[in-house]
């Protein structure tokens, strides 16, 4: 049978066929851009009011946004491009989620099936270039996989260790037709993620947290993906230990509260850093002890240290460190059982070891790692954000691009919800800041939305000043501008003795000019004095998007540092510059 | 440490570049790699020949199994198991050697399976480390060609991998 004509009433193209699955998903929002191997698929979306389009101007920002909107709902994101430079665009933004282990379904239109391995005109092999950066990815090659196909990507993106997920559709698979049928289920032998955690290994951990005298909660991005942090919130509370986040897990644990010791790692707190290498039962839960946690592994382990580690992903069990109690399962249903568990519990933590091991976190503490020391002129970065997190009230979406500016946000806007921190913690992409905002503003329209980001960073997708003027989206941008690539220049001042290297940004732009030519508003903020009421002065402009342009102290460094490769209680605190 | 790891995979386009494109990706060695379809023609089976401390093989066979299309992997060394891969050397058949040659396939159960007047070609079937050793005893400059197949493997007696 021929499928290139409508064979019964019933039978519709391939493009619609895309459009139909994507509806069924329930998906709100494709960000894209067109071009000639998705022209069909773009004329069905002209014809359709279920889900609006965000057109970009670039498609890397167009995956970014998706991303961002996938972080801040838990829905998986959907991006949508054409073949060759669209989908070759769309590979940083594929490789940024997958490093963070986000949700996304991205289609990329391909040349027709009898062009494929000609070389022909915008012919990229996207399913060879993004395979080591996607959980999974299709090419169809019928127009009748079209909906199983896109059914499994969905089911692929969301479940387990979430992913992206790149199904390539050549455009004449979208001009063929077909019955259109959306399966209700899937089911593949080769792929059943595991949901319900050991119940012996879950009560031995719970054995292990209940005996130990110095004990720690590590958790990170896995805890906000798998949308555990109620849980581990009652476990932490009706235990009273002290709990640290990873760069992405911040908001997994509120901030504000007491037993939070603050954020761990490269840049992380005195107390945080302290507790996590001189513990004796660590409980580590969807985190990964990756290097810029950890540190070096050689320094990292002790033998006085047990630890118990819950992730979704087998793999991430015993990779950098070798791990004694672990648990595969979803997090949210292994803390569940735990806290179950607990309050049939009759043993308690030992209330004395406990206490005085809280004391000497209180010590470490003292050290207020985090102090800097404010100007009245000159603007300090760490300012801002503390100025931010009042004037918002901790309740805004925080996204932020790569470099120094991110670490502060991260230290010092203290996020006590999850799914408010949106940044690239995996892949360091510097360029996400504004296009997650977009993402953000766009899955909680009327929430505060801040990009934090750097005058390098921010240039780096610049032309999405335009997206957002077209969609109207309220985001206040925070440049903090130090005329640097401050990241690297820090790390030329303390490692490549003041060679700074190309890390000064020279002929930047008036940004106030730059957004206002945009169709935006623009602020210059350069005096101390300045910083809260010009904060207020943008977020009070509801629905306008503000640039802040707060020029910052040039040579201001991120402080505690652990350096690369050394061990996490080598860390470099501000007073010892 | 060296391991033999077979895994059973749904039979689609790119799930050998997925496997192959993994190991180099986190830099596992790859000793020799085989694959063909199976008696169910939506698997395909595949023995790769690795080495690694214990610490190694256990994220590749994480890894492996954290692919997709990949349905289930067994590491061969975790029990009793047989292997077998079979080579093809062409050997020069001149002179003292043709004499030598024959004597030596026969010590190692080969066979002759193509005679010239100058060469012969030797099939010889059995575990990579007798194949090493034929090699290694056959005089190096009567060697012309020789292609093996990389090890296939398979578990004795009741330990069989199937879904
Ligand atoms: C796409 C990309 N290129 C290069 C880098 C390396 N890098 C990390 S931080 C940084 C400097 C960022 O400068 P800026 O945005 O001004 O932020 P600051 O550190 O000054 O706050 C660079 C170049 C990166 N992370 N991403
Ligand atoms: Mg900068």
């Amino acid at each position: 049978m021929d499928d290139r004509t409508p064979q019964t009433t019933h039978q519709i193209s391939g493009a619609e066929i895309v459009i139909r699955c994507l509806q069924e998903e329930k998906v709100k929002f494709v960000f894209g851009y067109p071009g000639g191997a998705v022209l069909h698929i773009y004329d069905e979306i002209f014809k359709q009011d279920a889900f609006k389009h965000i057109l970009v101007r670039h498609e890397q920002a167009a995956v970014h946004a998706a991303d961002a909107y996938a972080r801040a709902t838990g829905d998986v994101g959907v991006a949508l491009v054409t073949s060759g430079p669209g989908a070759t665009n769309a590979v940083t933004g594929i490789a940024t989620a997958y490093m963070d282990s986000i949700p996304l379904v991205v289609i990329s239109g391909q040349v027709p099936t009898p062009a494929i391995g000609m070389d022909a005109f915008q012919e990229v092999d996207m399913v060879g270039i993004t395979r080591p950066c996607v959980k999974h990815n299709f090419l169809i090659k019928d127009v009748k996989d079209i909906a199983p196909t896109l059914k499994k990507a969905f089911y692929i993106a969301a479940t387990g260790r979430p992913g992206p997920v790149v199904v390539d559709i050549p455009k004449d698979i979208t001009a063929h037709f077909a019955k259109f049928e959306y399966p209700a289920t899937v089911e593949m032998r080769s792929y059943t993620p595991i949901m319900k955690g050991h119940s012996g290994q879950i009560k031995k951990a719970l054995k292990l947290l209940l005996e130990a005298k110095r004990p720690m909660i590590y958790t990170g991005g896995g805890l906000v993906l798998g949308d555990a942090s109620a849980e581990l919130v009652k476990l932490a509370r009706a235990l009273g230990y002290p709990v640290t986040n990873t760069l992405m897990g911040l908001g997994g644990y509120p901030a504000t509260n007491n037993q939070f010791v603050g954020m761990l790692g490269m840049h992380g707190t005195y107390e945080a850093n302290m507790a996590m290498q001189n513990c004796d039962v660590l409980l580590a839960v969807g985190a990964r002890f990756d290097d810029r946690v950890i540190g070096n592994p050689g320094h990292f382990y002790s033998k006085d240290r047990t630890i118990i580690h819950i992730d979704v992903d087998p793999s991430s069990i015993s990779k950098r460190v070798k791990i004694d109690v672990p648990i595969v399962g979803h997090v949210q249903s292994v803390l569940s059982e735990m806290n179950d568990l607990l309050i049939a519990e009759t043993r308690k933590p030992d209330a004395d070891a406990i206490k005085s091991w809280w004391e000497q976190i209180d010590l470490w503490r003292e050290k207020k790692s985090l102090v800097y020391k404010n100007d009245s002129q000159i603007i300090k970065p760490q300012y801002v954000v503390e100025k931010l997190w009042e004037v918002t009230k901790g309740d805004a979406y925080v996204t932020s691009d790569v470099g120094q500016h991110q670490m502060w946000a991260a230290q010092y806007y203290k996020f006590d919800k999850p799914r408010r921190w949106i940044n690239s913690g995996g892949l360091g992409t510097m360029g996400v800041g504004l296009p997650y905002a977009m993402g953000c503003q766009l899955a909680a329209p009327d929430a505060m939305v801040a990009c934090i980001t750097g005058e390098g960073s921010i240039q780096m997708n610049i032309q999405e000043l335009s997206t957002c003027h077209q969609f109207r989206l309220p985001i206040k941008v925070i440049l903090l501008n130090n005329r640097y690539l401050g990241m690297v220049r820090q790390w030329q001042e303390f490692f490549y003795e003041n060679r700074y290297s190309e890390s000064y940004m020279d002929s930047l732009p008036d940004f106030v000019k730059l957004a206002e030519s945009y169709g935006h508003i623009g602020m210059n903020i350069e005096k101390s004095a300045d910083v809260e009421g010009a904060l207020k002065e943008a977020f009070d402009m509801k629905d306008r998007f503000v640039f802040m342009n707060f020029i910052t102290d040039q040579k201001e460094n991120v402080f505690p540092m652990v350096p690369n490769g050394k061990g996490l209680s080598e860390m470099i605190l501000a007073g010892d510059e | 440490m060296k391991h033999i790891i077979s895994l059973l995979m749904e039979n689609e386009a790119g799930a050998l570049s997925r496997v192959a494109g993994l190991f180099s990706a986190r830099a596992y060695n790859i000793e020799s790699l085989t694959v063909a379809p199976t008696e169910d023609a939506t698997l395909s089976r595949m023995t790769i020949v690795t080495s690694g401390s214990d610490e190694v093989i256990e994220q590749i066979i994480k890894q492996l199994n954290k692919l997709v299309d990949v349905v289930k992997v067994l590491d061969l060394n975790d029990g009793r198991h047989i292997e077998r891969e079979l080579m093809l050397v062409k050997v020069k058949a001149t002179g003292p050697f043709r004499e030598e040659m024959k004597r030596m396939s026969d010590i190692f159960r080969g066979r002759i399976i193509d005679v010239a007047d100058g060469s012969y070609t030797i099939e010889v079937t059995g575990s990579c480390s007798k194949l090493d050793a034929f090699l290694e005893a056959l005089d190096k400059a009567a060697i012309l060609e020789t292609v093996r197949t990389g090890a296939s493997g398979i578990g004795r007696g009741d330990r069989i991998l199937k879904i």
